[in-house]
């Protein structure tokens, strides 16, 4: 049962995978769902604009990450527009986790795994997980004084876990080839992943007012 | 800039100064976001919301 409004006519299935998958998204992902024009009164809270605040740090950081990917150590440390580029990684990463936590509380408190959201909840806790490894393995990929100190604190708590053996935090070539390469492919797809199964479900209506925000009793005008 | 951070402790807690005010300052953005009123904010169709479950 969907809400579409032009939901498309029944395809005969020919037994491909790919006409399977192109129906299934038509079904569940049509494009109104994908890139809304409106939305339900009960978005308009500054509580809703964290994850896109998030998103956004996220391209900064991305988009410096390259940069700095392409001059290298030498480049980030030595030249005043170096230094710069590597600022602004910097202080992404830092807007980033500070609005991906607000974001979290947000979602927390109005229990945003409700009405069939828990595997959107789950891919957010994975996201923030690689996220965390992620600035980790950002601070130890730096080739200064602070790397070296907190690789050198850091060696014995992840020996201790036994993970030391294949995630060596003192091998800048592992840490940094993690860092610029496998980790940000998995956090940008996941936030991909995220966004889409929001699309997909909605935003999660408000727990206080059922009645209002189900849609069965309007909102007072400029509620 | 290359002096190291002030530590308080609360029992068993201690924290830098650096890191208290950025967790106050997350308490506070956050109260904010929940108090402040969102500019534009009309009422808008609810069936938006009507999805497939």
């Amino acid at each position: 049962m969907t809400a579409l409004g032009s939901d498309p006519a029944p395809e005969p299935a020919d037994g491909s995978w790919t006409g399977a998958a192109r129906r299934l998204l038509e079904r569940r992902l049509p494009l109104n769902h994908l890139l809304p024009s409106r939305q339900p009164f009960f978005v308009g809270s500054w509580v809703y604009v964290f994850g896109v605040v998030a998103i956004t740090a996220l391209i900064w950081v991305v988009g410096s990450g390259v940069v700095l990917a392409f001059f290298g150590p030498g480049w980030w440390h030595v030249s005043s527009i170096g230094r710069f580029v590597n600022s602004i990684h910097f202080w992404a990463v830092q807007l980033l986790f500070f609005f991906v936590v607000l974001h979290l509380w947000g979602q927390y408190f109005m229990a945003s795994w409700r009405d069939g959201r828990a595997k959107t909840w789950l891919v957010g806790v994975v996201v923030f997980v690689a996220a965390l490894v992620t600035g980790f393995t950002g601070y130890i990929s730096q080739q200064n004084l602070d790397a070296q100190w907190i690789a050198i604190n850091a060696k014995d708590g992840i020996n201790a876990t036994g993970a030391g053996a294949f995630f060596n935090v003192l091998d800048f070539g592992q840490m940094y080839g993690i860092h610029v390469m496998l980790l940000p492919i998995i956090v940008t797809t996941l936030v991909v992943l995220h966004v889409l199964q929001v699309r997909l479900r909605g935003v999660v209506r408000p727990i206080e007012e059922p009645a209002v925000a189900a849609g069965r009793k309007p909102p007072e005008a400029g509620a | 800039m290359d002096a190291p951070a002030t530590y308080v402790q609360f029992a068993f807690i201690v924290i830098s100064v650096p890191n208290l005010l950025v967790i106050v300052g997350m308490v506070v953005v956050f109260i904010l976001a929940l108090l402040a009123p969102f500019p534009g904010h009309r009422v808008i169709d609810p069936d938006d919301d009507d999805r497939p479950r």
